[in-house]
């Protein structure tokens, strides 16, 4: 549903400031844990989450979301029992955007159009995956259309100006601006070369830019939302919630959080 | 080119599509490349020149055209049709993998490409590249997972003896697949100066048609050869398959020749029943990897399923989506066989003839051999031996329980 991610950007706009975005992943360590940390994340100062699906070949991932997905399969997490987290979540939050974020073979074996109904069942607001680029997303974005889902795409330093367009043209919601060439965790772009891009994308698609991969500290996330709508981090959140639990991994979000929304 | 190889390019359409197979399933960063690919390989195609490079190459330096040998004495044996063995494992590096490695990277020469990625399996694919790269002073990176760096030791040995840099990938099931899943990131990050160099017919497009294109010499030779040797077409093409590319080549010279039965032969590992094998067509469902939409082996979550095949080169839970649609429009025919097979059909081929096959050809023998006793002494059979099989001799020690030393060889 659309108008909890236009409503969140809304606010945060009206106070001039950027949206926090949270990654985590769906199940790692498991089922309750996760859900535990799932239902945590509003009250850290996540304006919206992306909520991982483990896939066993995660080819855009670092090492880092590769072994949460590994941990979430072995704890029996499936694309059913991760819209099963996304509906416990609503029973308490009707307000945070929840968007599922992984590979499309998972949705394509369930079939598309069950997955659509079932996540718009879940309370899911809308997802971004990964390996469906424009040319390949139409079955997806027809099923998701019936339920006004939103289908988000990806738009990357490679995608020059002629593509552009492509690639926003029917995009709803927001626009995921991917900051560098790599996988997650990696190293993050120039500063200055992102204010370009962000401006570039937002101009095209005429919807809120978040920017991520490679956002790791609140000092990083303070100068990207400066220009950006929106901020993600994932990985650093998945790794110091393995490494360091989940207070420690709540207290890097609330961090994060803060930096992002440090008014313009 | 004749009125044959016409019908058979109508295939992939302009969006890379073999019927309901194939497609571009890749992050948007990897969108702008492929398509930058596809247009230069559409004009490399166009190019005269290219061409001549290309051919100039395959004569004088990987050898072609390999010869189509007659297996009297597995013949006699079998009992039945004529077996012929298109002799690609006579190539330069020892299989048919050069081929298309020849073809790409004269590509990416052209494209001012200077650093050269791929992933490999049973390590030909990488030797090859590593080979030609070498060749044509190109930087070389060969992904490899680390269980297969294990069983294909004299492989690795040998491209790093060719300058190649072999990264062991130690993710998920370390074998074929997460060394794919890691060139692709490799190719993500360091997209501006790099190649992929995909060594199957799978994919995004135009990776599958092209991959076919390269390897279409098999068939066109074959084709030429058994005119010569016997006045008539085959009555059936045979060949291993984990990706499909030996196959691929030797088919689609074949495919529009209906009366030229195309059997390709998967690897069934412990046996399809036991859940431990490595057939996407006989034991796998529609989904979508490794950019592109085609048979996979997967679970019920549509998680993707370990593929399981003493051979590292078949050991790959998809198969190239052009397979994919000749099996589902009936064109093609796809069978299986063992390692227990394979490896008796080694032994039977080593003695018999007097070649050692590669544990990937070495399962298609087993269907030959039956297949001759169906189709009578009237038949005939080509059989692509794609690949030879020195690098497999420490694997087959293991599995027929002697120790020999790895110290000498490689």
């Amino acid at each position: 549903m659309t108008h909890r991610i236009d409503q969140t950007f809304a606010a945060r706009r009206a106070a001039n400031q950027s949206a926090f975005v949270a990654y985590i992943m769906a199940g790692d360590p498991d089922r309750a844990a996760s859900q535990a940390f799932l239902n945590a994340l509003p009250d850290a100062g996540v304006d919206i989450i992306e909520l991982g699906i483990p896939f066993t070949d995660p080819m855009a991932d670092g090492i880092v979301i590769e072994n949460a997905g590994i941990r979430a399969r072995e704890s029996g997490t499936t694309l059913t029992s991760v819209l099963d987290m996304a509906s416990e979540f609503r029973k308490t939050n009707d307000t945070t955007p929840i968007i599922v974020m992984g590979y499309a073979n998972p949705l394509h074996h369930m079939g598309y159009v069950k997955f659509a109904a079932a996540a718009k069942a879940a309370g899911v607001d809308g997802a971004i995956i990964v390996d469906l680029p424009p040319e390949e997303d139409g079955d997806l974005r027809d099923a998701f259309e019936v339920h006004d889902l939103a289908l988000i795409r990806l738009a990357t330093p490679t995608t020059d100006a002629e593509r552009l367009p492509k690639v926003v043209a029917g995009t709803k919601g927001f626009v995921y601006y991917v900051s560098m060439n790599g996988i997650t965790g990696d190293s993050f772009a120039q500063a200055g070369f992102v204010t370009e891009q962000v401006t570039r994308v937002r101009d095209a698609a005429n919807l809120p830019v978040v920017v991520g991969f490679g956002v790791k500290t609140p000092e990083r996330a303070r100068e990207v939302a400066k220009d950006a709508d929106g901020v993600v981090v994932g990985t650093s959140i998945v790794k110091t919630l393995h490494e360091d639990g989940p207070e420690a991994a709540l207290a890097l979000i609330r961090s994060l959080a803060d930096a992002t929304h440090t008014p313009r | 080119m004749d009125n044959a190889s016409d019908t058979n390019t109508a295939y992939p359409d302009a969006n890379g599509r073999f019927g309901d197979f194939g497609g571009r399933y890749v992050a948007e960063t990897l969108m702008p490349p492929i398509l930058a690919l596809e247009k230069a390989y559409e004009e490399a195609k166009a190019d005269p020149s290219f061409q001549k490079e290309l051919d100039y190459f395959m004569t004088h330096y990987v050898g072609r055209p390999s010869p189509l040998y007659f297996a009297e004495r597995l013949t006699e044996h079998a009992g039945g049709a004529k077996i012929y063995f298109k002799r690609d494992e006579l190539n330069h590096t020892g299989a048919h993998k050069i081929n298309n490695c020849m073809g790409q990277l004269l590509l990416a020469k052209r494209m001012g490409k200077k650093r050269i990625i791929a992933e490999t399996g049973a390590g030909q694919h990488g030797v090859a590249t590593a080979t030609v790269a070498a060749r044509l002073g190109m930087e070389c990176i060969v992904y490899m997972g680390a269980v297969d760096i294990v069983r294909q030791k004299p492989n690795v040995f040998r491209m790093r003896l060719l300058g190649a840099e072999v990264r062991a990938v130690h993710s998920g099931t370390a074998t074929l697949k997460d060394a794919m899943n890691e060139a692709l990131r490799d190719w993500v990050t360091n997209v501006s100066e790099t190649f992929y160099c995909i060594g199957t017919v799978a994919g995004p497009h135009p990776y599958p048609a092209m991959v076919r294109d390269f390897q279409a010499v098999i068939g066109r030779e074959a084709k030429q050869q058994i005119l010569e040797a016997e006045g008539r077409l085959p009555d059936a093409a045979v060949a291993c398959i984990g990706g499909g590319s030996n196959a691929m080549g030797l088919f689609h010279e074949f495919v529009p020749h209906k009366e030229v039965r195309l059997i390709g032969v998967e690897a069934a590992g412990k046996g399809v029943k036991s859940g431990l094998h490595a057939a996407s067509l006989t034991g796998g469902t529609p989904g979508i990897l490794h950019g592109n939409r085609t048979y996979l082996l997967q679970d019920e979550h549509g998680q993707i399923a370990d593929a399981h095949s003493i051979s590292a080169g078949l050991d790959y839970p998809g198969i190239g989506p052009e397979h994919s649609y000749l099996h589902d429009i009936g064109r093609a025919e796809y069978v299986s066989a063992t390692d227990d097979e394979a490896l008796e059909c080694f032994q039977l081929c080593a003695r018999l003839e007097g070649i050692l096959p590669a544990l990937e050809p070495s399962h298609a023998i087993p269907r030959t051999l039956e297949l001759a006793k169906e189709l009578g002494k009237d038949g005939l059979i080509i059989m692509n031996m794609c690949g030879r099989g020195d690098k497999d001799v420490f694997t087959i020690a293991d599995a027929l329980g002697e120790h020999i030393s790895e110290g000498t060889e490689g």
